[in-house]
């Protein structure tokens, strides 16, 4: 196989792609209207959880200064006699009242029975800034003088952040019930058909590799304004990415029937995962304005945030690819620990345990084996964040398999096209576990070869004898990855409410933070509907207003959603066509149905949708219908769908300096059916920048004695604006065969794609200088040693 | 992010500022890019902020008598932006430190002489102060003294400037026949320089006379590089590319103060990297110098 032969691949395959449209025209599925919700924005008319509540009192927490220590004592009574101080609670006073205020946590997954996360610590602290105190207070300043006047004593225990190291005889035990700090082990894949694999493979190729650890940076921080009422009980005004699971969450802590719950998630400033899980924050705000019966407000200070999480990635993995000598992958072995901090919360600690289900990547791989371990360190808890398990699983992958190219003389694209899934091999069950619903990979990584001016490149190499390097002596190198995102999962409601004027409302279980969903469930209603776009809005975020849904995480919600509402919305025209039928005493197959209007088809007899709508309402509904106009779904997807797609990058690298210079970044994305072009490429754009975020600057980083050092903007390195390559993105489209309207996620693909695209065009780049490996993030300083090691 | 109580005060002449800061634990606001943030982290705690927002006779850009040539003064209280927007002729290395700083909105609040004063390490504004061998003016209880840019800082946020004291102006000499330029890497998390270098020269009879270099963040006060500054020393214009790259190769020679680091940035990573922005500094520098001379003959 030769870079020749992927030249005449790409050329002689004709893509799918669909015409995006005129931005900002249109309102049907493929059409690009301009997100609704931005003009709000924009104008600064949005209302984020902190403008609600002025009167509220203001809750801030005492945080622990040690990563590992018993409480000996808390004396609060400096701080509650602070003038506008109004209370002080600890532990003692939570477990006097009827509240469990432990957060809850599945342990099913788990191999050892932990308590969970606390809202206030109990008698130990087990990360650097765990909530030991609350202060409620007239206004926040107030707060925060109470706060400084809570004195408690701790008594230090020895420190672990390393999950390796918290597996050691010598280390510090977290809990009890995980003497060896180990909180679960999971296994997937076939390990004895992956070592007769090996046995077999031509090749082996082994690589240390390290999963960066994360801290999410949505620019709004997380906040709740709890206000409760003996008759309505609670409400809630949080920042939820998921307004019924808070609910459920909030429950469980209080200790109270979730119809004495009510969770308004209004604007959210950015949730990319941290939103969905359940934190001391709400809970504890919750309890004191139960305590207090007045409004209790807690909005987190960005260090708090930074310190609490949850944290995201973070693995050590020692992975192995068996392949022969004509490129043929044979097997995948990896063991990984997986660092999930000091509490198991939610499901965070269970969550490395399925992470492996997408090792395959796009490859026809037929033996895998993953061994993960799930560690307990005294570091903020870790779950989701923006891919959850998918980043970590295709970053392996893609490394492996360029890897396996370096060492076999492959030009690494030929590998990969040689072990690609074939379209006509759908659907696909990988031995890691998965059933990938559909594909056409080859088309869209020879898209994004073709964009990135692949074989010109490799043309260069070919002639160069040694490194290929720019005018100014930097080093170019290009990069490619692919890969599968599983996307949706879990069930949604989605419910069209035709009003009696005709116009409709549209509402989901799901919370739109910067999806979108105002405008593409409105794109798909309208479709389904035969009402103009203009006149369908739609409502997310109260629990009382919206039935029992799931929420948004997990590029679910237009698979999920969508169809929820797009089968509502089915059901609601059936109905108004058949009252529609009564009323022109036509057959309702000879219904016409466009733009509002029923029609009896080749007449001009008919009636406007308002019209059966206001007859749906009125007196006199025709014989055997009943009154109203509407419907709700409960939606669950047949399987999961499959997003896919590949990214390439070319840098420049300065081996000098370390530094590198992101040229070129083009992405390939195939979600299927896109219902809003422009909102998947900002959703590409969005997820490529935090990819490059974990690739390049991204870390959380503890000192020895556990303190988080990245515990603000000034130490944790967010890409800015100026960071970010333009990007250029591609689409080619591939319907999901798995659900009604074709569609796949698209939310994470970015934070996917990017680091294993980034880190293998740097390795490209070093090669030539003997660089065989290389951990994020890939700072000027990682690259410089990496350089400087490898010529010693 | 909520500030302890502190008392406030806007005085409006110099004196009645100078008797504001007398009291004890008073601190001084400018354009309060250093301040507010401590304040908001609680890293300070004053009993009085005294808001110089209201001096206005410490704002303007002017050209002055020297002893030997003109100098241009900069009020303390102007701010970066209206420094750029006035861009006074022959301080090029400060004008690209200026323009460095920050964003947009922190140049329009953000002042020189704050910039100067707070002696953050990794600020931009004095290295190019340093290189340009400026002159700090300050005024307290015992009147006024002159300190040399070489002098001003002391330390990490620390300056010889008194508690009771102001910096009311920057003077920085105007040569006709200088050039200088400042060349940065923004370090991944604070924004701040990771390292910064301002280069200052003059070329005389086509060779490079009198070179001032001057780095940030790369100790906890602005450093000369000494080392490089000799090799530049007479230098043909004429082909200068490869002298100026192996003059900032001895970048970091001579310099005794121990290198900054971070988790993100090593004092290694700093030594490495400071030849890239020498050469870049120098080379700008060089560059406008002889495109100067080249309008001059």
């Amino acid at each position: 196989m030769s870079g020749e032969e992927s030249v005449l691949e790409a050329e002689g395959s004709v893509p799918t792609t669909a015409d995006p449209g005129a931005v900002g025209e249109g309102g049907s599925v493929g059409d690009s209207p301009l997100r609704r919700e931005d003009a709000r924005a924009l104008r600064g008319e949005t209302t984020y959880t902190d403008d609600f509540g002025q009167e509220a009192a203001a809750l801030a927490f005492v945080r622990s200064p040690h990563a590992h220590a018993d409480i000996e004592g808390i004396d609060t009574d400096a701080a509650a006699a602070t003038d506008g101080v109004v209370a002080v609670y600890t532990w003692a006073d939570l477990v006097e009242s009827d509240a469990p205020m432990e957060l809850p946590v599945s342990t099913d997954p788990l191999d050892c029975e932990v308590p969970g996360h606390p809202v206030l610590a109990r008698d130990r602290v087990r990360y650097d800034g765990q909530p030991v105190a609350a202060v409620v207070a007239t206004d926040r300043y107030v707060a925060e003088d109470g706060v400084d006047a809570v004195e408690v004593e701790y008594d230090p225990r020895g420190v672990e952040s390393d999950p390796e190291a918290a597996t050691g005889e010598d280390a510090p035990t977290l809990f009890d019930a995980a003497s060896d700090n180990v909180a679960a082990v999971g296994e997937l894949g076939d390990r004895e058909q992956t070592d007769r694999a090996f046995a077999e493979a031509e090749e082996v190729v082994s690589v240390e590799l390290e999963n960066n650890r994360l801290i999410p940076s949505a620019l709004e921080p997380r906040a709740a304004l709890a206000e409760f009422d003996r008759t309505e009980g609670f409400t809630v005004t949080m920042t939820s990415q998921s307004p019924h699971g808070h609910r459920r969450k909030l429950s469980h802590t209080l200790g109270v029937p979730e119809r004495q719950i009510r969770v308004i998630s209004p604007d959210v400033g950015g949730g990319f995962g941290h939103k969905g899980h359940h934190h001391p924050g709400e809970a504890m705000a919750a309890w004191a304005a139960m305590r207090l019966e007045r409004p209790v407000k807690w909005t987190a200070r960005r260090s708090a945030n930074y310190l609490e999480g949850a944290h995201a990635r973070d693995h050590q993995t020692h992975a192995e690819i068996g392949v022969d000598d004509d490129g043929t992958i044979r097997g995948l072995r990896v063991e990984t620990d997986a660092n999930v901090g000091g509490y198991a919360l939610g499901g965070g600690a269970a969550m490395p345990g399925w992470y492996g289900s997408l090792l395959s990547s796009q490859y026809d791989i037929p033996a895998i084996s993953c061994l993960t371990r799930a560690v307990f360190t005294n570091t903020a808890p870790l779950h989701s964040y923006r891919g959850a398990g998918r980043p970590e699983a295709v970053y392996v992958a893609e490394r492996m398999v360029s890897a396996a190219a370096r060492e076999l003389d492959f030009d690494p694209v030929d590998l990969r096209r040689h072990n690609q899934v074939d379209p006509g091999e759908f659907p696909f069950e990988t031995a890691a576990g998965a059933t990938y619903d559909s594909g056409d990979y080859g088309n869209a990584m020879d898209r994004a070869l073709d964009a990135v001016d692949y074989d010109d490149y490799r043309e260069r190499v070919a002639e160069t004898d040694g490194p290929v390097t720019d005018d100014e002596g930097r080093h170019v190198g290009v990069g490619v990855a692919c890969y599968v995102e599983s996307t949706g999962g879990g069930y949604e409601s989605g419910v069209v409410r035709a009003h009696p004027d005709g116009t409709v409302t549209v509402s989901a279980g799901t919370h739109s933070h910067g999806q979108g969903h105002e405008t593409t469930y409105a794109q798909i209603v309208a479709d389904e509907l035969g009402v103009p776009y203009d006149d369908i809005d739609v409502r997310e975020g109260d629990s009382d207003s919206i039935p029992t849904g799931t929420g948004t995480f997990g590029s679910r919600s237009t698979i999920t959603g969508g169809n929820a509402v797009a089968e509502s919305a089915r059901e609601v025209r059936e109905k108004a066509r058949d009252l529609a039928a009564a009323t022109l005493e036509a057959d309702p197959a000879d219904l016409e149905h466009d733009d509002g209007e029923f029609r009896v088809t080749g007449t001009d007899r008919s009636v406007s949708f308002a019209d059966v709508a206001s007859q749906a309402y009125g007196w006199g509904v025709p014989d055997g219908f009943e009154p109203g106009l509407e419907s709700t779904t409960f939606y669950e997807q047949e399987a999961t769908a499959y997003t896919f797609g590949t990214h390439a990058a070319r840098v420049a690298v300065d081996p000098e300096t370390g530094e590198i210079d992101v040229e070129r970044y083009v992405a390939v994305d195939d979600c299927g059916e896109r219902i809003n072009p422009l909102i998947v490429d900002g959703q590409v754009h969005g997820g490529v920048a935090q990819g490059l975020g974990q690739a390049l600057s991204e870390q959380a980083v503890y000192a020895d004695n556990g303190n988080l050092r990245t515990a603000s903007l000034q130490d944790y390195a967010v890409p800015k604006s100026l960071d970010v390559p333009e990007i250029e993105t591609e689409a080619t489209v591939t319907p999901s065969p798995v659900n009604d309207l074709g569609v796949k996620g698209i939310g994470e693909a970015g934070t996917i794609a990017a680091p294993p695209t980034l880190v293998d065009a740097v390795l490209d780049a070093l090669a030539p200088l003997g660089v065989e490996s290389i951990d994020m993030p890939l700072t000027d300083e990682t690259v410089w040693t990496a350089v400087r090691d490898a010529e010693e | 992010m909520f500030p302890p109580q502190f008392d406030y005060e806007r005085p409006d002449r110099l004196d009645a500022a100078l008797d504001a800061l007398a009291a004890e634990d008073a601190v001084a606001l400018a354009g309060g890019h250093d301040l507010i943030p401590m304040l908001k982290a609680r890293e300070a705690d004053p009993g009085t902020v005294v808001d110089l927002g209201g001096l206005d006779e410490l704002r303007g850009v002017e050209r002055v008598a020297g002893d030997s040539v003109e100098q241009l003064s900069i009020g303390a209280l102007t701010t970066d932006a209206d420094l750029l927007a006035a861009d006074p002729a022959g301080v090029d290395a400060l004008l690209d430190a200026t323009r460095a700083v920050g964003d947009a909105q922190i140049r329009n609040r953000g002042t020189v002489g704050g910039n100067l004063a707070a002696a953050h390490p990794a600020s931009d504004i004095p290295a190019a102060t340093l290189a340009a061998d400026g002159t700090l003016h300050l005024v307290g209880p015992d009147g006024d003294r002159e300190v040399s840019a070489e002098e001003f800082a002391t330390g990490d946020h620390e300056t010889v400037c008194g508690d009771d004291e102001l910096l009311t102006r920057i003077s920085v000499p105007l040569d006709p026949d200088a050039a200088g330029a400042y060349a940065r890497k923004t370090h991944p998390s604070t924004g701040y320089a990771a390292v910064g270098v301002a280069a200052r020269l003059r070329v005389v009879d086509g060779g490079v006379a009198d070179p001032r270099v001057a780095a940030v963040s790369l100790c906890d006060v602005p450093v000369r590089l000494s080392a490089v500054e000799d090799a530049l020393r007479g230098v043909d214009v004429g082909a200068p590319v490869d002298a100026v790259a192996s003059a900032a190769e001895c970048a970091d020679e001579g310099v005794d103060a121990p290198v900054r680091e971070d988790h993100i940035v090593s004092a290694d990573q700093r030594r490495a990297i400071l030849p890239k922005y020498v050469e870049e500094a120098v080379s700008e520098a060089l560059a406008r110098a002889v495109g100067r001379e080249g309008v001059v003959a």
